[in-house]
């Protein structure tokens, strides 16, 4: 049995609106041991609030309640505003999905690592610039004294998600939740930047939270994997048994998907059963 | 009370059943979200105060604002029947600040159609068009632009005259430059989306692109910046009665009056302070409507 | 009989210094009622490909030819009633203070159709969406429901060729699902021919006769889906593809 990185238990995201209150996340539950958790669902399953409430990260009026999100004995739902920050970066860390977004544009590549760097850790400018040179050859990047020198928009789609992978890496987490981190990048690029993140999660005994909508990647990727629908786990399976995977919704979405060495004349169609909704949430606890 | 409950439903259905039911619906929703904002609702207060105010100033006010009183001029405050007291031909204050709304909301009305409609049209053909047609309009914009306002109105005004509808002539002519500018931007990011893409292939033509399709994404955001520039617009207006530029005397205009009282504002200093505050909260209150609009237009605020 | 012929196609944008070849010497041609598909990662040119056919990219070179027509720098009105384009993203391919009805009624109004209303029934029934969804505005509607309004406003002139500029890949794969299904049966009903850019090599699998690889503006290989289903790509870059989607 595998130590338990992080402990999540009745996890809940609220939204008030002018309708009522619309609950995103509804009683999520799971754990997370040095492995890599695959989240997949589809818009609106609640899998990028389950990520974000995680880090304490929904903007108001949002609400998070959870009886715990417990991070190696400490309860972050506990945490005053301040020590979370600490948390966010320093333990936690988190990859979103289109690094255009993420990173500053006006600032160099270098510059913002090394703030990184140096917001983390006390180091000069010369070692934190080595430092970040070192971060960006361990995700590949083959001519790192130039990319420090660049600018995020000179830099290509797969390019720009290995350097926030870098950034992320640098204070050394525990946990990294990617959000799903390819999905605006092209196969070929995608597979590169997957083994870049497998890789360090391996090499330093990180948690991966994977979050995605795409389901061969997740079978392919991950160790194990939570289906979300409409808030609540319907189905957790090990990632190797996706495909052998029992909940209809999970069928439904397996079947839904073309295949090229199974052509079919009409896709299967899913037929959403109001049920689904309303069965409890699965625990994702090992 | 359930005929009330139908009525709400009916307001925000989810699956309109005719054209009108949609339009009425979608402007109950933008109703409510406006509601929900405190100060917005304050501003309008103000507004529809000011409007029944100037609609119905000759019931309102206890006395003529033209009649003189030499015997009883520069009374104080609360003086009988005179609340706001009376300035240095004594005639009553309050009576004038209360015909003085009609000549405020005159200039603001007619400013606010013809600046951002101006503006609009020269932005939008500008954005849409492009080359030539862009730099020619752009650089006349800029040249509007170069001047302070209130200097280019005082040439304006001195050229054709001094009087109420010059000065609003004036301070239009200075006034839509900028809405130019933001239509302008705004076209521009419109013009290379996909649904303008979509109506192009089929077969629209320019005009119905930039009536029918800008047009409605560009006047939300006009109508914002027109509300937050009325507080200057009445502060321009006051600015050139104050210069003697605007409206004559004895028009009760504002900012003549605190022109007017100005020579007095150490002995006694409600005959300015008084059409001094009612500038004030007219423009606060145009400011907080504008920023509750901004809220519900701004297409980019999401649902 | 081919509906869509492409012979040299050069397309770019910019001028002088700032010129990128987005498309370079592309041929190939659709069949009439055929389904063919451009493959290719982000920036190989595939989609500038149907913006050229349509005039949205203006600067090309080459020759086109529409059901046996050559293509002119100027499209007349007709064009459009032969060919029309469904977009990539339905977030953003719909005005978004137009309703549903509005969008269709337009659309109708502009090809000089008369019995607008009865068409804008007809339309709405036949993508599957049904007269609730007629007065509604698209910030109403979900990503599949946005993009059957689109096919409807692409079907309402009653085309022959349908560009389908990525229709399903900002939707939900349950929703792709249903929207290549909708794509399949309309195709059947009416003897359309498309014309479809995807990234995705399993939906063009799916949806098409015939596929173009495409890589840096360039077509590097034409093959039949049979080919491709047995992965029998002879460009290396194309079994590349072929290998990273499975």
């Amino acid at each position: 049995m595998m130590s338990t990185l992080l402990d999540v238990q009745n996890l809940w995201v609220r939204f008030p609106t002018r309708n009522g209150v619309f609950d995103a996340v509804r009683g999520v539950s799971f754990t997370l041991g040095r492995e890599r958790l695959g989240i997949v669902g589809e818009s609106g399953s609640g899998k990028s609030m389950t990520g974000r409430a995680i880090l304490r990260l929904i903007r108001p009026p949002g609400i998070v309640e959870a009886d715990q999100v417990n991070l190696e004995g400490q309860d972050l739902m506990k945490l005053s505003e301040k020590d979370m920050r600490s948390v966010r970066g320093q333990r936690i860390s988190m990859v979103m999905q289109d690094p255009k977004f993420s990173l500053n544009p006006v600032m160099t590549i270098g510059d913002q690592i090394i703030e990184a760097y140096r917001l983390h850790n006390s180091a000069s400018k010369a070692d934190a610039y080595n430092k970040s040179l070192e971060m960006l050859e361990a995700v590949s990047i083959r001519d790192a004294e130039r990319v420090m020198r660049a600018y995020p928009h000179e830099m290509s789609g797969g390019m720009g998600q290995r350097i926030m992978i870098a950034m992320m890496l640098i204070p050394n987490p525990e946990i990294l939740i990617a959000d799903e981190p390819t999905s605006a990048l092209d196969v070929s690029v995608q597979r590169q930047v997957l083994d870049i993140m497998d890789k360090l999660v391996k090499e330093r005994g990180m948690g991966l939270i994977f979050i995605s909508h795409d389901l061969n990647l997740v079978a392919d990727f991950c160790d194990r994997v939570l289906i979300m629908y409409s808030g609540r786990i319907v189905e957790v399976c090990d990632a190797d048994k996706l495909h052998e995977a029992k909940h209809p919704y999970t069928r439904g979405l397996l079947n839904s998907l073309p295949r090229l060495d199974a052509p079919r004349d009409r896709l299967e169609v899913l037929e959403r059963d109001p049920q689904w909704s309303e069965a409890p949430s699965v625990s994702g606890s090992e | 009370m359930a005929e009330t409950q139908t009525m709400r439903e009916w307001l925000l259905a989810e699956t309109p059943t005719s054209r009108r039911h949609a339009k009425i619906s979608a402007l109950y929703q933008g109703w409510l979200s406006f509601r929900s904002n405190t100060m917005a609702m304050i501003g309008l207060g103000i507004l529809v105060l000011l409007v029944f105010i100037a609609a119905a100033a000759p019931l309102l006010s206890p006395h003529d604002p033209f009649v003189q009183d030499l015997g009883n001029r520069l009374a104080p405050l609360g003086t009988d029947g005179h609340i706001f007291g009376t300035d240095s031909l004594g005639r009553d204050i309050l009576s004038r600040l209360i015909y003085g709304a009609r000549i405020t909301l005159y200039i603001v009305a007619l400013v606010a159609l013809i600046a951002p409609i101006a503006g609009l049209l020269v932005g939008t053909v500008s954005g849409y068009v492009g080359g030539w047609t862009d730099t020619v309009l752009m650089r006349i914009t800029d040249i509007f632009l170069a001047f302070p306002r209130l200097v280019l109105a005082l040439a304006f005004v001195a050229a054709l005259g001094a009087g109420i509808e010059n000065a609003v002539l004036a301070i239009s002519l200075t006034a839509w430059p900028p809405y130019a500018r933001i239509a302008r931007a705004e076209t521009l990011t419109i013009r290379s989306s996909d649904f303008i893409s979509a109506i192009k292939l089929q077969g629209a033509g320019p005009l119905r692109i930039i009536t029918r399709h800008i047009w409605p994404l560009c006047i939300s955001s006009l109508i914002v910046r027109v509300t937050l520039d009325m507080a200057g617009i009445i502060l321009a207006a006051a600015g050139l009665g104050f210069l003697g530029l605007g409206a004559q005397p004895p028009s009760p205009e504002w900012g003549a009056m605190i022109s007017e009282g100005r020579r007095f504002i150490l002995d006694y200093w409600w005959v300015a302070t008084m059409p001094g505050l009612a500038i004030f909260t007219v423009s606060l209150a145009f400011n907080l409507l504008g920023d509750g609009l901004r809220d519900v237009l701004d297409p980019k605020a999401g649902e | 009989m081919s509906m869509l012929d492409v012979n040299g196609l050069n397309v770019w944008f910019g001028k002088n210094r700032d010129r990128v070849d987005a498309v370079k010497g592309a041929t190939f041609d659709v069949g009439q009622g055929e389904s063919f598909g451009l493959v290719g990662e982000s920036g190989s040119g595939k989609s500038t490909i149907l913006r050229a056919i349509t005039g949205l990219a203006p600067n090309w070179s080459g020759a086109m030819t529409l059901d046996g027509k050559p293509i002119g720098k100027k499209r007349p009105k007709e064009f459009f009633k032969t060919v029309q384009m469904v977009f990539q993203d339905p977030y953003a391919s719909l005005h978004p203070r137009h309703s549903v009805d509005q969008v269709l009624g337009e659309t109708l109004h502009l090809h000089g159709f008369k019995d607008i209303d009865a068409r804008v029934v007809k339309l709405l029934d036949d993508v599957g969406l049904g007269q609730k969804f007629r007065f509604r505005y698209p910030h109403q509607l979900s990503g599949g429901q946005r993009q059957r309004v689109a096919i409807a406003r692409a079907l309402a002139p009653e085309p022959e060729l349908l560009l389908l500029d990525e229709p399903t890949s900002a939707l939900d794969v349950s929703v792709q699902a249903e929207i290549l299904n909708l794509l399949a049966d309309l195709r059947n009903d009416r003897g359309l021919t498309y014309l479809m850019v995807s990234h995705d090599l399993s939906v063009v699998g799916h949806m098409c006769d015939r596929l173009a690889v495409m890589k840096d503006g360039e077509i590097v290989e034409i093959l039949g889906v049979e080919a491709l289903r047995a992965m029998n790509a002879t460009h290396p870059y194309s079994k590349q593809l072929l290998q990273a989607s499975l």
